[in-house]
């Protein structure tokens, strides 16, 4: 990953690690505890966050078992931008054993900033089946809804103009260091396609 | 405006067959004088044009053993006033009008309505081709000698567009015109190997899933039909011969002393197979575009005399006919107003050959096939005056939209080609200047000069 | 990828992303909603100038379980069989606002040519056209392949390719769409192909195919329980190449080229690399007692089923994936 001079980090990997452990404290709180909580991360950052998330829930509360309660979410096929974006492989959606029916969901993604993103997932989430509640739990929002949705976790509110890009690397996507992990702002460009 | 043949042409510092400059003198249909003469004799006249041609090939004007002018029957594609027009433009002093109009060409009537409109347009010379059977269908001769004998003396006979596959007519036709001293051109193409054909057998047809059309369709007959002609010792043409086996069986029968001449479009000099791969239908013609291999074997043997002429078989289509699937699509493409390009791109761009056997494969050769004594002569005094004026040196970019002929179907569209006809000389008269039509010969002057042929 | 034409114009990647779009398709075939919003708003059309009802409605299933809207246009009996042009019935369709055509046509190169063309600019889809491809059916062969050859080898089939896969395709060579498409496709992703068929039902020219050719069937299964092929592909032998015109008749056919019973055994004997049974294939309507016996056909080796229902989530893919990155609609 190159780069450019216009490119300024807001958050470090230590930033990271601790708006992640923040995060967990929070959804165990809201949730008193970990039974029925099934933590759904959105491909491909979002299923990382959520893997790192119940790492840290499992350390908080040893009944929570990563095996049972994480699974992936892919949206590709439930989302109204296409026309905009361009079209991917969808990525797996992996929902473990029980299912959602009646599970308290944690949706997990990287940055919040349409708002279509979560939308579509809800969407998805209604074909999967009944959850009882359904939370969205993300690293970075950066504003800019365009759709009535809003964040319960939020690791940074980052403001920002829409010119700008905003960029979660991570160690399995962007193959930086896992002690360089950041998130960072590019000025001047348009949204890419990753970012939602 | 109609001219007459008695007016004067002065043409300037042109170069006959590509050599050294020469003034020419026209006057009275004939080439008058060649060299210094040219001039002294031009101030003796009263009105003279001069054209400034200093850099100009002269050469004898073109002629097309093989052209599909599709009147009657099928003027919405073409008609022989167009078709004598694209002739003009294309370098041809003389046009040879297949049979396969409708009604065919098959008798008296309809040959001499073809001279006729030929004769009437005054663009270029136009000789009907009368068919080898009744409705070239294969079973049984047409009238031969009646079209022989009348005004529009036929001489060559042909199914073209149809193999006279059956080896006894085939026979009996060679046999036959010899006693009208004419000769039988034949399309040699084998039908029950051919059934659904649409293009070349091979690699291409292969991945295509088209149905291969083989090389062996043609050259199965030309084998037989060279052992025929000997046999009966008679004359045989083979049109548009398009692959290196049957280059290979021409020489062979030339060899033996066969009396048979071939010829090959200028299509199949230049374009293979390869551009069927996006179904095209432009591409599409009969015979079909063949491979690389083929395209090097018919240029060396039209560089060493195996084959004797070019023949365009320009076959001009309505759009319809060509905007449709593959197999549905006619078969043919325009090649009148693109020849002589598209012969220097392949023959002389190439060094395969100069300007002394371009006239021969283009003018000098057809025109003894067919035994025109006044076509394709020697750029002498006293000869007539059918030649062109030829820009090697210019290129352009062929635009079907642009043609003469109401054909659009150019496989040459959007290619850059090099060498513009800027003149065409009908007897005398420019029927095309500065590479544009300028006017038809009037029809008395058409049959005064054909009147003179007849006497010399 | 803007039009589907041909599965020679597909890299590696893009065979995969086809392949891996279409498990996650399966995938949603499963669920209790069925129906995905992808394609709302969009309109399919089926444009079918020969009859397939077969492939006719597994591309409405995808189109509809897209959300697609859907259009039926048989072009056979209808107002093209009175000779209106391709041109003049592609630009109505076009001017209905079709963003899909989804065509079959009895001419060779037709998808093609309409993709060519400025007739219209709809996202092409070949639905077989003549005797040249089909290549929806070698997607879906394609993905029945990988599921069976993956789970040998205890794999997620997701980003795997046919490597080392040894795939016979036997019978009429020359006149199948479907052998054609499946030919580049299976060589793309990696498969050995071996082809047998009589000579008269083969290309000239498929020497410089990179496949093996083999007239005998019995040659080309081996000897030897490690020598079998670990699929073949039996196609379907048409009336009108028999009594003469290609192979003396179907009965001789049958015993050279059929995937009889005692072939059946053989097959059943084999063994791949690692330990399973070789796959038949059928693009089917099989003729039972021609090119496949009974057996064979009844086999639980035969994917016949799997085809079909691996037909529609590869149609679901092909129709995603084209139609979301339709470039007109990207303005
Ligand atoms: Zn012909």
């Amino acid at each position: 990953m190159t780069r450019s001079p216009e490119t300024s980090h807001v958050m470090s990997a230590s930033d990271m690690d601790r708006a992640l452990t923040r995060i967990a404290h929070e959804i165990v709180e809201s949730h008193r505890g970990v039974e029925g909580l099934l933590l759904l991360g959105i491909p491909r950052r979002g299923t990382i966050l959520a893997r790192r998330l119940g790492e840290r829930l499992a350390r908080i509360d040893p009944a929570f078992d990563p095996e049972q309660a994480i699974g992936s979410l892919d949206i590709t096929l439930y989302r109204d931008d296409l026309r905009a974006h361009g079209a991917r492989t969808p990525e797996p959606t992996k929902i473990p054993g029980a299912g959602i029916d009646g599970a308290t969901v944690v949706l997990v993604d990287d940055v919040l900033y349409s708002g279509r993103t979560v939308r579509a997932a809800l969407d998805a989430l209604q074909a999967l089946g009944r959850p009882a509640v359904v939370r969205l739990a993300v690293l970075v929002d950066r504003g800019h809804r365009e759709l009535p949705i809003r964040s319960d976790h939020v690791g940074k509110n980052l403001p920002t103009s829409r010119d700008e890009r905003v960029s979660v690397l991570l160690d399995e996507v962007d193959r930086v260091p896992r002690s360089e992990e950041a998130v960072v702002i590019q000025r001047g460009r348009a949204s890419q396609a990753g970012e939602r | 405006m109609r001219s007459t043949p008695t007016a004067a042409t002065l043409i300037l510092g042109a170069l006959p067959y590509g050599e050294a400059p020469e003034d020419v003198l026209i006057a009275e249909g004939r080439i008058a004088a060649v060299g210094p003469d040219a001039r002294i004799q031009a101030e003796q006249l009263q009105e003279v044009t001069t054209i400034e041609a200093a850099g100009l090939i002269m050469l004898p004007g073109m002629v097309d053993l093989h052209t599909h002018l599709r009147e009657p029957g099928r003027e919405d594609a073409e008609t022989v006033e167009t078709g004598s027009r694209a002739a003009a433009k294309g370098g041809f002093t003389a046009v040879h009008a297949m049979a396969n109009s409708s009604p065919v060409a098959d008798s008296a009537g309809v040959v001499e309505q073809v001279h006729r409109l030929g004769r009437a347009s005054g663009w270029t010379e136009v000789y009907p081709v009368g068919a080898v059977t009744v409705g070239l269908a294969g079973e049984r001769l047409a009238e031969l000698g009646a079209m022989a004998e009348s005004s529009a003396q036929v001489r060559m006979f042909s199914d073209d567009g149809m193999c006279v596959h059956n080896p006894v007519l085939m026979r009996r036709a060679l046999e036959y015109v010899k006693t009208v001293d004419g000769f039988i051109a034949q399309h040699a193409q084998e039908p029950l190997l051919t059934e659904g054909a649409q293009m070349n057998e091979g690699d291409v047809s292969a991945v295509l899933g088209l149905p291969g059309w083989p090389a062996v369709a043609e050259e199965s007959i030309i084998a037989r039909d060279v052992l025929l002609a000997q046999h009966v010792g008679s004359r045989l043409h083979i049109c548009h011969v398009s692959t290196a086996g049957s280059v290979e069986i021409i020489r062979w029968a030339k060899e033996r002393g066969i009396d048979v001449t071939a010829e090959v479009t200028p299509h199949h000099l230049l374009l293979t197979d390869e551009l069927v791969r996006g179904y095209d239908p432009v591409y599409k013609v009969n015979p079909p575009l063949r491979t690389g291999a083929d395209v090097e074997a018919l240029r060396a043997g039209l560089a060493d005399g195996t084959i004797d002429i070019i023949g365009t078989d320009h076959a001009p289509h309505p759009t319809q006919a060509k905007e449709c699937e593959w197999s549905a699509a006619a078969m043919g493409m325009t090649g009148l107003e693109t020849a002589l390009p598209v012969v220097i791109k392949t023959m002389i761009s190439t060094g395969l050959m100069g300007w002394r056997r371009f006239a021969e494969v283009t003018s000098i050769k057809p025109a003894q096939i067919y035994r025109h004594a006044h076509q394709g002569r020697p750029l002498k005094p006293g000869e007539p005056a059918n030649l062109i004026l030829v820009d090697a040196g210019a290129t352009q970019t062929v635009d079907p939209a642009g043609h003469a002929s109401k054909g659009r179907n150019s496989p040459f569209r959007g290619m850059e080609l090099p060498g513009a006809v800027r003149a065409t000389f009908l007897q005398g008269h420019p029927v095309v200047l500065d590479g544009e039509l300028n006017s038809p010969l009037s029809e008395a002057a058409a049959r005064a000069a054909e009147q003179s042929q007849v006497q010399s | 990828m803007r039009h589907l034409l041909s599965t020679a114009d597909l890299s590696h990647a893009q065979a995969l992303s086809i392949l891996d779009t279409a498990e996650e398709m399966a995938a949603v075939s499963t669920r209790e909603v069925k129906k995905l919003p992808t394609l709302r708003g969009r309109t399919v059309v089926n444009l079918f100038f020969e009859d397939s009802t077969r492939t006719r409605i597994s591309f409405e299933a995808a189109a509809k379980r897209l959300s697609a809207d859907v259009m039926n246009f048989s072009a056979k009996g209808s107002s093209v069989s009175k000779g209106e042009s391709l041109k003049d019935t592609v630009q109505t369709l076009e001017a209905i606002g079709a963003d899909a055509i989804v065509m079959r046509h009895w001419a060779s190169g037709a998808a093609a040519q309409l993709a060519a063309s400025d007739w219209t600019d709809c996202a092409v889809i070949n639905a077989g056209d003549g005797t040249h491809e089909h290549p929806t059916q070698a997607l879906l062969d394609a993905l029945t392949l990988r599921r069976g050859w993956s789970a040998a080898q205890g794999q997620d089939p997701r980003g795997t390719d046919l490597t080392g896969m040894r795939v016979l395709i036997v019978g009429d060579i020359l006149h199948s769409r479907v052998a054609r498409s499946n030919i580049w496709l299976l060589r793309t992703l990696g498969a050995d192909v071996g082809l047998v068929a009589p000579a008269t039902l083969l290309p000239v020219g498929v020497e410089k195919w990179p496949v093996n050719v083999y007239y005998s069937l019995d040659e080309a299964l081996g000897s030897g329980p490690e020598a079998g092929p670990d699929a073949i592909m039996m196609l379907r032998v048409q009336a009108e190449r028999m009594g003469g015109a290609y192979f003396p008749t179907a009965a001789e056919y049958t015993r050279r080229w059929g995937l009889t019973d005692e072939r059946l055994a053989r097959l059943e004997a084999h063994r791949g690399a690692a330990g399973q049974r070789p796959m038949i294939l059928h693009p089917g309507p099989m003729n039972r007692g021609v090119e496949i016996s009974a057996a064979a056909a009844d086999s639980p080796m035969n994917q016949v089923l799997d085809q079909v229902s691996h037909g529609v989530s590869v149609r679901m893919a092909v129709l995603h994936l084209l139609l979301s990155s339709s470039e007109r609609n990207t303005a």
